[in-house]
């Protein structure tokens, strides 16, 4: 085993404690704990927010996506960067001067409803749980991956730090932790990619998609991982079971593996390949795009800015940090696909970030000490994603079901934060075999179909009703509850119901918006009488100070 | 104190708060606070003026990106031409993709922000 990877982790857990100890010194009242007393600086508050949002998905998932799919799968990070852009064309400054605290917060400021209220509450917490989950066991994947240990102590152990930080410091230590965060993140992936190019550029860059297929750059052994059935570039098959032990030495092509799903070829090179259809690529895109503004723990950070025109100015920066970092996991997905072609085999495409520079680079320190910095960099990408959402999901369970008003104290929080992790923990615990890519990009799915209309309709259409926007969520944001629940849960699709299930967001998010609006139009008496105050409480700029 | 007193004592002005600064008669602030038709309609100008633009700018993000897939499905010889060494579509998803994203926002802060001075203006200019 690399023995620089437990040094640093360490570093990295006790860098993340001692920030938030920090951090805990400021945090006095309630409010605090929250927001932050809203007096975070733009810069300081993007780098959190990005540090927040790159999450074992960004970080370790989309490299593996690229390495296994190829072109079609770059829509992931683009469209992870983008939902920045529309959370910035249609939310950003108005959602911050609304004043509100929370999502369900958002829907009491703007429809006087407390029915809405709840119904976001139930939705803050599903989205929250189901972004949860993935990044616990993301976290006990890699423990296995790296150090060989159990999966459920990975789990536990990113659950227990995130749990204690977030309970003891609240969003204030964690603006701070996430800031580092982003930086830690970007340096991990940042640094090995110039020696892994550098040593690619070395080894006479050899091809990605070699006209033969994709073959062993160094003599590897290969442990079958289920029953399955091995075609070789030439046609011929071979039938292997479980645990199998094969070998091959350098140069040799790589067998395609009858239980591993993955692209060869021009399948990979060029777009429109493997099962990328048109229609799941425009829902991709609709979900990620549309999605982003609808995450509880990204949202609830635009209300530490202190006014509009700042958290306008807090999501451009927020943009460019995840657009810069979002350069890098390409490259190791296709370097991956020239030094680990081994996991295409295996199937774990997902560890291609944790595994790529020992591989390029050889087992010496070089490769060592980079594996162990990317390393470093996946346990920051669990650590400050469940963070924020446990800050949130804990803001909410705190506001809401405890219901403890603006002076609850300090331990009924962290009561809701004990709460609300323990949830997730379980989960991560017992359902060890959830895909972590798909659930991710599903969560997007529910809230572009749920909290995405609620948004932009509120802010910018006067005529919408508490009613028209509960039907809207009920229905868009149910059914894209129910296709989350019938892919994982239930049996495996095919054809047509499958794409419509696996990739709901094409047809949910249209079905919210229109259910909302006509909706909206049929019960026209409810809405809000200050309507027209509210409206100039969201656009007017702070400067007029009405 | 009364007023026998004047010599002795200087007067110290007391400032109670910040609101009494502003002064008594705004018509344009009271159109805005009190929903007066004209305030109305400020406010509506504003919100019209910030949606066209955000509806704008997301058509330029919907054209340059949005029909990107279409456009490798409809001609399929697009993907295999080469920018610098690298598949086009590569070249664009992966990399020139994130610079345009992050330009529209730069363009629409930059706007927005002109918007709000504007709205600002008027209502300066009706003190």
């Amino acid at each position: 085993m690399n023995p620089y990877v437990v040094p640093g982790l360490v570093v990295v857990v006790l860098v993340t404690v001692g920030i938030g100890a920090y951090g805990l010194r400021f945090a006095r009242t309630t409010s605090d704990f929250l927001v932050a007393s809203r007096s975070v600086s733009p810069s300081w508050n993007a780098a959190a927010i990005s540090g927040e949002y790159l999450s074992a998905a960004s970080f370790l998932g989309v490299a593996g996506l690229v390495l296994r799919y190829g072109v079609d799968v770059l829509w992931y990070p683009v469209g992870f960067a983008a939902g920045y852009l529309a959370l910035l064309l249609f939310v950003a400054a108005p959602l911050r001067r609304s004043g509100a605290f929370t999502l369900p917060d958002f829907c009491q400021v703007r429809l006087r409803s407390p029915f809405l209220r709840r119904l976001a509450t139930v939705f803050v917490i599903f989205i929250g749980c189901l972004y949860l989950v993935p990044q616990l066991q993301g976290a006990g994947l890699t423990f296995t991956t790296v150090t060989g240990g159990s999966y459920v102590w990975g789990a536990l152990l990113v659950g227990v730090v995130v749990t204690a930080n977030v309970a003891l410091g609240g969003m204030r230590a964690i603006t701070f932790v996430q800031a580092f965060q982003y930086w830690l993140k970007l340096t991990a992936l940042a640094v090995p990619v110039i020696f892994l190019v550098l040593q690619w550029q070395a080894d006479d860059r050899p091809e990605v998609t070699p006209p033969a297929g994709p073959a062993f750059s160094a003599s590897t052994t290969v442990v079958v991982q289920q029953d399955a059935t091995l075609t070789g570039p030439d046609g011929s098959t071979r039938q292997v079971s479980a645990g199998d032990e094969l070998s091959f030495a350098a140069g040799d092509p790589v067998p395609q593996v009858s239980t591993v799903d993955a692209t060869f070829g021009a399948e990979w090179l060029l777009p429109g390949g493997g099962d990328g259809s048109l229609f799941a690529t425009y829902s991709l895109i609709l979900a990620t795009f549309l999605g982003t503004m609808g995450l509880p723990h990204v949202l609830v950070r635009f209300y530490t800015n202190p006014d509009g025109a700042s958290a306008r100015r807090t999501t451009l920066v927020v943009l460019g940090l995840v657009g810069l970092f979002y350069l890098l996991p390409t490259l190791y997905g296709v370097l991956g696909r020239i030094y680990t072609p081994q996991l295409l085999m295996t199937g774990r495409t997902d560890a291609v970030v944790l595994l790529l520079p020992e591989a390029a680079l050889g087992g010496g320190h070089l490769g060592q000490l980079l594996g162990a910095l990317v390393t470093a960099g996946a346990l920051a990408a669990f650590l400050s994603t469940s963070s924020g959402l446990l800050t949130s999901v804990a803001g909410v369970v705190f506001t809401d079901i405890l219901h403890a008003d603006r002076g609850g104290s300090v331990r009924d929080f962290r009561l809701a934060t004990v709460l609300s992790a323990s949830v997730p923990m379980l989960l991560s615990v017992y359902v060890s075999n959830m895909d972590v890519s798909r659930v991710v990009g599903l969560a997007f799915a529910v809230a572009a179909s749920s909290f995405c209309p609620l948004l932009v309709l509120g802010i910018w259409w006067r005529r919408l009703t508490d009613w028209g926007a509960a039907a809207g969520i009920l229905a868009g944001g149910g059914a894209a509850m129910g296709a989350v629940l019938l892919t994982v849960l239930g049996p495996p699709l095919t054809g047509w119901p499958a794409q419509l299930v696996n990739q709901p967001a094409a047809w949910t998010v249209p079905l919210a918006f229109l259910v909302m609006v006509v909706g909206s139009l049929a019960t026209g008496r409810r809405v809000p009488p200050d309507i027209g105050a509210t409206m100039l409480r969201l656009h007017a700029p702070e400067s007029l100070r009405l | 104190m009364n007023s026998g007193d004047e010599g002795a004592g200087r007067r110290v002005r007391v400032v109670l708060s910040e609101v009494t600064r502003r002064p008594p008669r705004d018509p344009a602030r009271a159109d805005l606070a009190e929903q007066t038709p004209v305030g109305e309609a400020l406010v509506k100008g504003l919100v019209r003026a910030q949606l066209a633009l955000a509806l704008r700018l997301s058509l330029v993000v919907l054209t340059g990106l949005g029909a990107l897939p279409l456009l490798f499905a409809v001609a399929p010889e697009v993907g295999g031409a080469k920018l610098l060494g690298v598949n086009l579509p590569w070249m664009l998803l992966g990399v020139l993709s994130f610079p345009f994203l992050f330009g529209v926002g730069w363009a629409y802060v930059r706007w927005a922000e002109r918007n709000e001075q504007d709205f600002t203006a008027v209502i300066r200019r009706r003190e």
